[in-house]
């Protein structure tokens, strides 16, 4: 079974290049962008199969990019990652089509759980 | 007297506050209450007083006319009889004069017997009868007395009947002690020679008559001459033939009553005529304080009215004024107390909001220390010869629980600031007072507080306010914080009262509320931390579980502790 093709979206680099390199160790085929106009054109580029968002950036925000991603392809599975815990917005997120919610900081493990649904689900399609 | 005042006192009387900083404390609206009291009292009593006084006044002044009437009537009246019967007398005495037959023979005896015989039973009163020459002797006589041939020329009656040819005497004791008075007529002669017919007439006729007008107790009616002296006897004034005590009034034949006051000084009204024709006053007198009996009746009944009136009006001014400030108080107290609350609340918000911006703001970090130091653990764990790979991993951990610790916080902070806006959840009341006690544990630990909670199994989930269920279970044990000593002890209690109820009792072993205090724990801006508490706190709890459609009542023992309870609706 091939890696799961992951893409990355955070204006906060360190946090995204560190948890690219972690993903990276526990096998999975990331990439980072900064912004959510690089993360369409990447996605152009290459599809992913699960996109990791941050709600917050700066230009094109979180809910906007998930949009566009959504428009431009319906079956890459999103994960919107907020630094609030206002569940109103995570609502928010799952109801504009993202797969999961999660709120920095988070345990790896909590993400791999996610992830690991994410490739159950899939699999089973 | 003071406890009762105290128990009296309107709320306003000592109100403690400068409400709205408008310097509206106790004498503020002790002085509206004043102004009111003054200003109603004086427009609805002055005219009430002004009124009854005119009134009493009226009254009198009517008694007295109706008074004056009556006696002017009487003596009129009394005054036209006894002239008549002064006049018939003399008539009768001028008939007889002019009587031929005596004219020849002046000293016929048995003609005077006959003739005095008549007069006595035609007109009463006669005593005896005279015939008297020009030359003053006496020449024919009826009556009880030998006094034919007495000589009466130097007398002062017989120069006055023949210059006036009609006399009238004043009363006087005769020979008999009888009182009676004297009426002489003069008959002349063709030829200048006269003679004179002399009657004396007693008295009791008068006096009969005088007594026949009944006059009322405490009312006099007499005779009296121009010298003052009593022809017949009055009541209160002296015996026949005495000097009246009051002075003799001045005036002509036509009645006039007047108003004077006697010799002790007493007003009386006097009404007198003089008698036309003769030297007798008639008087009538009445005593002014017996016939006001009645004026003074009614001024007892009126100043009663209007003592009972004033009192009632002042009682229902203060009353009403009493109301009205203590209104204005209350509302003044409300609208601050809401002013407050808003405040307090617009301050919470801004608080919230910051705490909320700052917690965003350093989960965002957090998230970089947490996945740098993740990787650094993967890395370490990842390659097996790395020198010190153990400890360094236990002190990356350490790092990562740091995080997770810091975490906690900015959740927490996220959580409160979130709550600010009022919505209705879900929420486990267990849980809800383990978060608050989140917030407050450390203080508990340092100050050895000990601190338990008991939720039974059978609480039901709620469906409140989170936020506002946080901030009336921070007040109240804070609260409870406050009243125990180091070392104390607070026991938070949840309770199902099915099937829509649930109590929350937090209890503490501390200071307790003195009882006088009680009642007025939950007011605005009551506080027994002096210049520390606002006074705020417990009165905003209580609005804020009013609004939840909860109770919250308090039991207390000075020494013992204090219980607060707080009953919430299962869905508010």
């Amino acid at each position: 079974m091939m890696p799961p093709k992951l893409l990355l979206v955070d204006d906060e680099e360190d946090f995204i290049s560190a948890l690219a390199e972690r993903l990276r160790i526990r096998n999975y085929d990331t990439r980072i962008v900064t912004s959510g106009e690089a993360a369409l054109l990447e996605i152009q580029k290459e599809r992913p199969d699960i996109v990791l968002l941050d709600l917050k950036m700066p230009g094109m925000g979180g809910m906007e990019t998930l949009m566009n991603i959504k428009a431009k392809d319906s079956s890459i599975d999103v994960i919107m990652v907020t630094g609030s815990v206002n569940s109103q917005v995570g609502e928010e997120a799952l109801k504009a089509g993202a797969t999961a919610h999660m709120v920095k900081p988070f345990d790896i493990e909590n993400l791999m759980d996610k992830l690991q649904d994410i490739r159950k689900k899939r699999g089973l399609d | 007297m003071t406890a009762f005042w105290t128990k009296i006192r309107p709320k306003f009387w000592k109100a403690p506050i400068d409400l709205l900083d408008k310097g509206q404390n106790g004498s503020y609206y002790r002085r509206i209450w004043q102004v009111v009291v003054v200003g109603i009292a004086t427009v609805s009593l002055l005219p009430l007083i002004a009124m009854t006084l005119m009134n009493i006044n009226q009254y009198q002044n009517a008694l007295k006319a109706e008074i004056i009437f009556p006696v002017a009537r009487l003596v009129s009246n009394t005054k036209r009889t006894l002239a008549h019967f002064l006049n018939e007398r003399k008539a009768a005495l001028t008939f007889i004069a002019q009587d031929p037959a005596l004219h020849c023979c002046l000293s016929d005896q048995q003609r005077l017997n006959r003739i005095f015989r008549r007069l006595k039973s035609s007109y009463g009163g006669f005593a005896d009868l005279g015939v008297i020459d020009s030359h003053g002797l006496q020449r024919a006589y009826v009556g009880p007395y030998d006094l034919k041939g007495k000589n009466y020329h130097e007398q002062a009656w017989f120069r006055e009947v023949m210059i006036k040819g009609v006399y009238i005497s004043d009363v006087f004791f005769g020979f008999r002690q009888i009182p009676h008075f004297v009426i002489a007529v003069k008959y002349e002669h063709d030829d200048g020679d006269f003679y004179i017919l002399r009657a004396t007439i007693d008295t009791d006729r008068f006096t009969s008559l005088i007594r026949s007008l009944d006059v009322r107790p405490f009312s006099d009616a007499f005779l009296i001459n121009a010298q003052g002296i009593l022809q017949t006897p009055s009541r209160f004034h002296g015996g026949i033939l005495e000097k009246i005590n009051i002075p003799v009034p001045q005036g002509s034949v036509k009645t006039e009553v007047q108003e004077i006051r006697d010799h002790s000084g007493e007003p009386i009204i006097m009404g007198h005529a003089y008698i036309e024709g003769s030297p007798f006053i008639f008087m009538v007198i009445k005593y002014e304080k017996e016939l006001m009996k009645n004026v003074g009746r009614l001024r007892k009944d009126l100043i009663v009215f209007l003592g009972m009136s004033v009192a009632l009006i002042l009682l229902v001014v203060l009353g009403a004024a009493t109301h009205l400030v203590n209104r204005i108080y209350e509302a003044d107290l409300k609208r601050t107390a809401a002013l407050h609350q808003i405040e307090h609340t617009n301050k919470m918000a801004s608080i919230g909001r910051l705490a909320a911006g700052v917690a965003h703001e350093i989960n965002n970090p957090l998230a970089i220390i947490n996945e740098k130091g993740g990787l650094l653990k993967d890395l370490l764990l990842l390659s097996e010869n790395f020198p010190e790979r153990d400890k360094l991993v236990g002190l990356v951990d350490s790092i990562i629980s740091s995080v997770d610790r810091c975490s906690t916080i900015t959740h927490r902070l996220l959580g409160f600031a979130r709550h600010i806006d009022v919505r209705s959840e879900t929420i486990d009341l267990g849980h809800l007072i383990q978060e608050v006690l989140g917030f407050i544990g450390k203080e508990a630990e340092y100050r050895n507080i000990a601190v338990s909670t008991h939720v039974p199994d059978d609480i039901p989930l709620i469906q409140s306010d989170r936020g506002r269920l946080q901030q009336i279970f921070l007040n109240v044990i804070n609260n409870a914080f406050a009243a125990v000593d180091d070392g104390g002890k607070i026991d938070i209690l949840l309770e199902y009262k099915a099937p829509d109820k649930v109590l929350v009792t937090v209890r503490d072993n501390g200071h307790g509320i003195p009882p006088e205090n009680l009642e007025t724990i939950f007011e605005p801006f009551f506080s027994t931390k002096g210049e520390q508490g606002t006074g705020l706190g417990l009165s905003i709890t209580y609005g804020l579980v009013q609004k939840l459609g909860g109770q919250i009542s308090v039991e207390s023992e000075v020494n013992k502790g204090t219980s607060f309870t707080i009953i919430l609706p299962v869905k508010s």
